[in-house]
């Protein structure tokens, strides 16, 4: 196979999804907050709460189309791209997507049309439940994502059947619960929670330093420091760890991430910084902190945390084994009925994916050396200094992000979020941080898995489809040229709706009593009229 | 529950389901993109066109999303084989679609007239060109992609982009621009208020529904008469593993109208194909709104359930090797997956019918140029 096309696939697959996932937190973090702003609108009746709902609602749809819009070339970009992925895992890998958009995307796309068309043809408490389904739809799309992108960690409930060629459901309960999709779950959706929280509060802090709608950002602030503040905590508490323990590539991404290249005795030192140096398998200049990493990965002061030579030593006995499964695969081919070649492959089946790893190397893997496997079992190991410097940023950004919406809980506590310019300076500086440490984190698990698309069971350079350079260059200029205008354009739009506040002219069309045929009167909510800062 | 024969021949109808639900609903709004630049020429014209499918296209648009996810679940060789197989083209679809969804929305940000002529365009690409390709690739379909798996069951192509269009494949691809444009001057017809852009709408949809019946009979005639076609030979094992390589195909001349001589009941399918859209005409010329809906959509349901039935039990053959061809019997998911898939669809999908059709009560009524200028939700 072409290592250009495989680097090509990666790079735009890499480009689209994180691209995408500029949007997609903003989207999960403002849907819920626009439920919490339109209730307080309906709980207290007071039209100021209605023109910030609408307002921030006006920022939701400018994000909310893109992410709509790069979420259609996510959802056929493994057929297109990842074909003998989509073909060896599409039996346990398709159902999460396709219950995705059965019972996620339908939700959010037919009542985010109602949310926006609907404030004249609904009650209140009526159009605050359609934005409620919005959310529900936004969020419940995420759990079906993070489903799939969990197993791909953490393969459970599945097998390979030599007869189809490809990984098949045996337990799909076991696909659902994953513990690693779980986590990443939480994680996830209180990472786009933050993020949006962290616009409110930016742009509503913008306005307090520039003297200019006050009162919706005043209150908006409210809403943003009490949502980001549980959401700040939910990311780093219920953060990402849980998982490092359970599969030897997680345990992999955990030695990585630490730049452990030797298993420690227990309990671990947590590194805080130093320099991977990759050739020589050491990290200069440590400094560590004494057991906490022991303690935060095992929960115990006896558990080891294995090193990369550790890990590296039995991934190089899982490719001998895998080696025989991959030999009664191939004989049963010609012949299934083979009951012998039938038990060898029962017997080494779950080692096969790294038999496969040596397919990067040698065309037939039962062909290796014993050196050849000794020197790709270092395969398994992913970009260490990748790896222990985007946690590091990530991490960090995760603290200040508990620090910014703790003083700003305080402040807003205390009725002096208005006037503490050095904390509404600090809100606007803050803007960009969310989006950094998402998209780090997605780097993070992704680059982490390598040299696995399936850990385990699929290494990356088998997973692409059979294209040619020419094509894949085409499409990811064409990618780049039509999202990066997009974003232009999107920026823009953003920046002119903050700069036109919350009150547009159209707030006040609303009185207009002969509004026409379907205007339905009745219907029609009271007018947001001037409301005193 | 059911066997697994069972489950696959529900899946192979579940697919059809999707496939002509995405054309009775986001076909309209494809079909007014379409339309847009020709049957709007004022800001407010074309401001009325546009929220005639404002407020419930996204919705529409997920039927084509849920399709790639369903077809992924349940027929993963196709999914495989047929996006990777038709890869330009779907980057093609891909990127005209990804205009849709930011014209619709930001079009009405700025009054600029240049900024707005700019978006109505896109739109008019976002809708234009996705119901050319997906008619194109339903034409390479139906005589046979050049793709061949290997014992790995991995997909290599050797085809071209330029290869996709045949005269037939492009008889097929103007049919279903044809079919949508009926579909979207019907929708026109019902939901925006008389007027010029109510008159317009109504003469491309007369030209619309003639430009159906003619291309639906080439492309009959095309199957009957060329060598388009395919049959499998040999024994057939309906609940075998899903593995392509057990099947041999030949191409077969007329092939695909062998199912009606066995199942004359089939021919439903093609005579609502044509009399849908002999009805839609009727409907349209008469002024019967109602009558020109129901025509385009018995029209589009169909023309894509001929195609279906023709092919069965086929549903992506191999131009190029005998034993790729991927059927109804050799592509599915496993058994387990297929069971699985079935009971959330049974319990999810009347779930989204009822919220959609609530959707859509809600925003009845025809669009009028009173309140495209007055209501400030409206794009």
């Amino acid at each position: 196979m072409d290592l250009g096309v495989i680097d090509l696939s990666r790079l735009q697959f890499a480009l689209t999804a994180l691209y995408h996932f500029l949007f997609v937190p903003l989207t999960l973090g403002l849907s819920m907050m626009l439920v919490i702003m339109e209730s307080v609108y309906v709980m207290t009746n007071r039209p100021i709460w209605r023109v910030i709902t609408r307002f921030w609602g006006r920022i939701f749809a400018i994000n909310f189309v893109l992410g709509v819009a790069t979420g259609l070339t996510m959802e056929f970009e493994f057929g297109t791209n990842w074909s003998y992925f989509s073909h060896y895992v599409g039996d346990i890998f398709g159902a999460p997507l396709a219950i995705e958009g059965l019972m996620a995307f339908f939700l959010e796309a037919t009542f985010v049309g109602i949310m926006f068309f609907g404030w004249g043809r609904l009650s209140k408490l009526g159009h605050l439940l359609v934005t409620a389904m919005v959310a529900l739809g936004t969020n419940l799309s995420a759990l079906w994502i993070l489903i799939a992108n969990g197993w791909m960690q953490n393969p459970v409930g599945a097998k390979f059947n030599p007869e189809t060629m490809r990984m098949e459901v045996t337990d799909f309960g076991a696909v659902l619960f994953n513990p690693i999709a779980q986590a990443k779950f939480v994680h996830t959706v209180s990472a786009g929670y933050v993020c949006a929280a962290v616009v409110v509060l930016g742009i509503s802090a913008f306005w307090l330093l520039t003297d200019r709608y006050k009162g919706v950002a005043r209150r908006s602030m409210t809403v943003a420091a009490a949502f980001g503040l549980a959401a700040s905590l939910s990311v780093v508490v219920l953060g990402d760890e849980s998982g490092y323990a359970l599969t030897d590539n997680q345990k992999m991404k955990l030695a990585a991430i630490e730049a452990a290249w030797h298993t420690a005795p227990a309990p671990a030192g947590l590194t805080l910084f130093g320099v991977p140096d990759v050739a020589a398998r050491e990290t200069r200049y440590e400094v560590q902190i004494p057991w906490v990493l022991g303690l935060i990965a095992t929960r115990s002061l006896d558990g080891t945390v294995t090193g990369m030579s550790e890990l590296v030593l039995k991934a190089q006995e899982r490719i001998t084994s895998g080696v025989v499964a991959y030999d009664a695969v191939e004989r049963l081919k010609t012949d299934p009925a083979n009951v012998v070649q039938r038990a060898r492959f029962e017997a080494h089946k779950r080692d096969l994916g790294y038999a496969l790893l040596l397919k990067r190397h040698v065309a037939d893997p039962r062909t290796a050396s014993p050196a050849l496997i000794a020197t790709t079992a270092w395969d398994v190991v992913p970009n260490v200094p990748l790896m222990f410097w985007s946690f590091r940023i990530m991490a960090a950004i995760g603290v200040l992000m508990i620090a910014l919406f703790g003083a700003a809980f305080v402040l807003t506590s205390l009725r002096l979020h208005t006037q503490t310019r050095w904390f509404l300076k600090l809100a606007v500086i803050a803007i960009p941080l969310p989006w950094v440490a998402i998209e780090l984190g997605w780097m993070l698990a992704e680059i982490g898995r390598q040299p696995w698309a399936i850990e385990g069971v699929l290494p990356t350079f088998l997973a692409a489809s059979s294209l040619t350079r020419g094509v894949l260059w085409t499409t990811i200029i064409g990618f780049t040229a039509i999202y990066g205008t997009l974003a232009v354009i999107e920026v823009r739009l953003i920046l002119a709706t903050i700069r036109k506040g919350p009150f547009e002219h159209d707030e006040d069309a609303y009185p207009v009593p002969d509004a026409g045929p379907a205007g339905r009167g009745a219907a029609r909510p009271v007018a947001a009229d001037p409301i005193p800062a | 529950m059911f066997d697994y024969e069972t489950l696959r021949i529900l899946w192979w109808g579940l697919m059809g389901v999707l496939l002509i639900a995405f054309a009775l609903t986001d076909g309209f709004d494809l079909g007014v993109a379409t339309l847009l630049p020709f049957v709007a020429r004022t800001d407010s014209e074309r401001r009325m066109v546009i929220n005639s499918v404002g407020p419930t296209w996204e919705g529409n648009q997920v039927w084509f999303i849920l399709g790639g996810g369903a077809i992924f679940a349940a027929w993963p060789f196709v999914y495989a084989v047929s996006f990777s197989g038709f890869y330009l083209a779907m980057f093609l679809v891909l990127a005209a679609l990804i205009l849709r969804p930011v014209g619709f929305k930001y079009r009405s940000k700025r009054p600029d007239p240049r900024w707005r002529s700019g978006w109505d365009w896109a739109l008019f690409v976002g809708g234009v060109v996705p119901a050319l390709v997906f008619g194109v690739a339903v034409g390479n379909v139906l005589s046979g992609a050049p793709f061949r798996l290997d014992s790995d069951l991995r997909a290599f192509f050797d085809g071209s982009f330029l290869g996709l269009f045949t005269p037939f494949t492009l008889i097929c691809g103007l049919l279903s621009v044809a079919m949508l444009v009926l579909h979207g001057s019907a929708w026109l017809a019902i939901k925006v208020e008389h007027g010029p852009v109510h008159d317009r709408a109504t003469r491309f949809g007369t030209l619309a529904a003639i430009l159906s019946l003619v291309l639906f009979a080439a492309g009959w005639a095309f199957v009957a008469w060329t060598d388009i076609g395919f049959r499998i030979v040999g024994a057939i094992d309906p609940a075998g593993p899903s593995n392509p390589l057990r099947t041999t195909s030949e191409i077969a001349a007329g092939a695909w109208l062998a199912n009606y001589a066995l199942h004359p009941w089939m021919m439903i399918a093609p005579l609502l194909g044509f009399g849908g859209a002999v009805v839609a005409l009727i409907g349209i010329r008469r002024r019967i709104e109602s009558a020109a809906f129901a025509g385009s959509s018995a029209s589009a349901v169909g023309i894509i359930a001929t195609v279906g039935l023709s092919m069965f039990p086929y549903i992506l053959p191999s131009s190029i090797d005998a034993h790729s061809s991927l059927t109804v019997w050799n592509a599915s998911s496993s058994e387990k997956t297929l069971g699985i898939m079935l009971f959330v669809t049974v319990v999810f999908l009347p779930i989204v019918l009822a919220y959609t059709a609530w959707a859509f009560k809600l925003m009845w009524g025809r669009v009028t140029a009173h309140e495209v200028a007055t209501n400030p939700d409206f794009y």
